[in-house]
């Protein structure tokens, strides 16, 4: 009996909380979009500089194929950027983690990389690799990259010193201990990477479409911003915004899915972890 | 009977001239002789920075010494290489303060971890270990439907109760435990006090257990080495005969012997 009034307070209690943490936002969200109607309409400004929300509505409406097509062809620019930084990321990490020479000497460099503006590199990719999908994949990758490296790096070193101790009792070989321990142990962070590469490779692979341009057959949404632009189409352009913005939370929402799916008991592990009395 | 490695002699332990410095001018440990007979339980006791954390490191081999050694020999009085049908190594396991379980494992994983890095278990195969970490998972007192749980699902005691387990996994000559069962209350420190116990006359071995609780020293051992500022003091042999059970707590002669014990400790400092 006990326990089912309790389970019964704990979900009403979720179900509040949930409206607590969702609605204001939504209000919020309204009234910005209330206000913005109104003021385009009582400044009477025009269209080309700022459209009103319904203006950007049909102007998506209108566009909507075109849109859901450079959503697909951007997230799957993105989607490569993001594999293959976590991919490339991952193995550098596991490198830097057993190579302590090769940290120290590298790793100045794989800063140095996040500091050089990516608009610079662009242009010289599209000399090297052309006007393709794989440039844009490339720069996906280039500014999606860092955040994997760094915190799998951190992760596969941060290692309780007890448990390095366990490894030791039972003659753990260094591969036993890479396989076992430090690659388990830093699931966590690669996924805190990912939580921040993912954003990342969806504004690389729009930086990138915006340099590839309309030049070939390929429109994904950077294409279409550019093109847009130069028709001085600002409501298809705020419409690609709103696009590339929900492609950005679609991408936050595949990673957080991938731990709470495949990495489940990784997460449980860490997250939960701070609710514990 | 259930042990599918061959039960090896228990080890005697053997530390001579033992030194560790962390620094120029204290030792850690200063000159350290002692010897722990095969197959008893000794405890270390002593105030916190007295090195007993310290000498059971050098003993698990996890902490060289700065001169001096730790010699393992079989009752023979052979050294551990002179030992038959078992590798050169001696099997020793070590629990830590904490249950220090892999979180990403369930309980029976974790228990089997031994057995996937120990060569000394290299023979055994996959189902057979299997079946082995759900027997020693048993023992320790998880039923069956825990032994898939992840560590954050169970209590600290059954934690404990996972991490000696793992333990005795590979079914140890020599376990050493370094102050185990410190972060939990004392009921529980009881029960498991028993368990240890229980376990150890199930299958006798070589225990060196580090605590700072005095009547958990009393319980448990066959002899306490009382340590004070990086030596032993005294070594003290427990007259209370086993099989000592949970009532043992409340008579005189237990009484007493922490009397002894604590003054004892009492004039070392």
């Amino acid at each position: 009996m006990r326990d089912l009034r309790r389970a019964d307070n704990g979900s009403s209690l979720f179900a509040n909380r949930w409206i607590v943490s969702a609605l204001p936002p939504i209000l919020v969200f309204l009234l910005m979009v209330g206000l913005w109607q109104w003021t385009v309409e009582f400044w009477k400004l025009k269209p080309i500089v700022l459209p009103s929300p319904a203006a950007v509505w049909k102007a998506a409406t209108e566009k909507e194929s075109v849109l859901i097509k450079g959503m697909l062809a951007t997230g799957a620019a993105a989607g490569l950027g993001l594999v293959s930084s976590v991919v490339i990321g991952s193995i550098l990490a596991i490198l830097f983690s057993q190579f302590r020479w090769l940290r120290l000497s590298i790793y100045p460099y794989v800063i140095f990389l996040q500091t050089v503006p990516i608009v610079a590199i662009a242009p010289l990719l599209i000399i090297w690799s052309g006007n393709n999908l794989r440039t844009i994949v490339i720069i996906a990758t280039i500014i999606s990259v860092f955040p994997i490296i760094a915190n799998v790096t951190a992760g596969l070193l941060a290692i309780d010193r007890n448990w390095i101790d366990l490894f030791r009792m039972h003659g753990a070989s260094r591969w036993q201990s890479l396989a076992k321990l430090r690659i388990p142990a830093a699931i966590p962070h690669l996924l805190v990477g990912m939580r921040i590469s993912s954003g990342l490779a969806v504004i690389g692979a729009i930086i990138g479409e915006f340099f590839v341009g309309n030049a070939t057959s390929y429109d994904g949404l950077g294409s279409l911003m550019t093109q847009w632009q130069s028709q001085q189409r600002t409501a298809h352009l705020f419409a690609a915004l709103v696009a590339s913005t929900l492609l950005g939370i679609a991408f936050f929402l595949i990673v957080h899915l991938l731990g709470r799916t495949v990495f489940r008991r990784w997460t449980m592990a860490v997250d939960l972890e701070s609710y514990d009395p | 009977m259930e042990d599918a490695s061959i039960a090896a002699a228990p080890l005697e332990i053997e530390c001579s001239d033992l030194e560790v410095r962390f620094s120029a001018h204290v030792p850690v440990l200063e000159r350290l002789s002692c010897k722990f007979p095969a197959g008893q339980i000794v405890v270390l006791l002593g105030r916190s920075g007295c090195g007993k954390s310290t000498l059971l490191r050098c003993v698990a081999g996890l902490q060289k010494p700065t001169s001096g050694g730790v010699r393992l020999s079989a009752v023979g009085g052979q050294g551990h290489q002179g030992r038959v049908g078992v590798d050169a190594r001696p099997r020793m396991s070590f629990v830590f303060q904490e249950a220090t379980l892999l979180p990403w494992r369930s309980a029976i994983e974790n228990v089997l971890l031994p057995a996937e890095l120990d060569r000394g278990l290299a023979g055994v195969g996959r189902d057979d270990a299997r079946q082995l970490a759900a027997t020693r998972l048993e023992e320790v007192g998880l039923e069956k439907q825990e032994h898939h749980k992840l560590p954050r699902q169970l209590s600290g005691g059954m934690k404990m109760r996972v991490a000696l387990a793992r333990a005795l996994m590979n079914d140890p000559d020599i376990l050493l435990l370094d102050e185990p069962f410190a972060a939990l209350d004392d009921i529980l420190r009881n029960r498991l006090n028993e368990l240890l116990l229980q376990l150890w006359s199930h299958r006798p071995r070589t225990i060196l257990f580090v605590t700072h609780n005095i009547s958990e020293a009393i319980f448990l051992s066959h002899q306490i080495a009382i340590m004070h500022k990086g030596r032993i003091g005294q070594q003290w042999i427990n007259p209370l005969p086993f099989p000592r059970e949970h009532r043992l707590r409340s008579t005189p002669e237990f009484s007493h012997c922490y009397g002894v014990v604590s003054s004892a400790l009492e004039s070392l400092s």
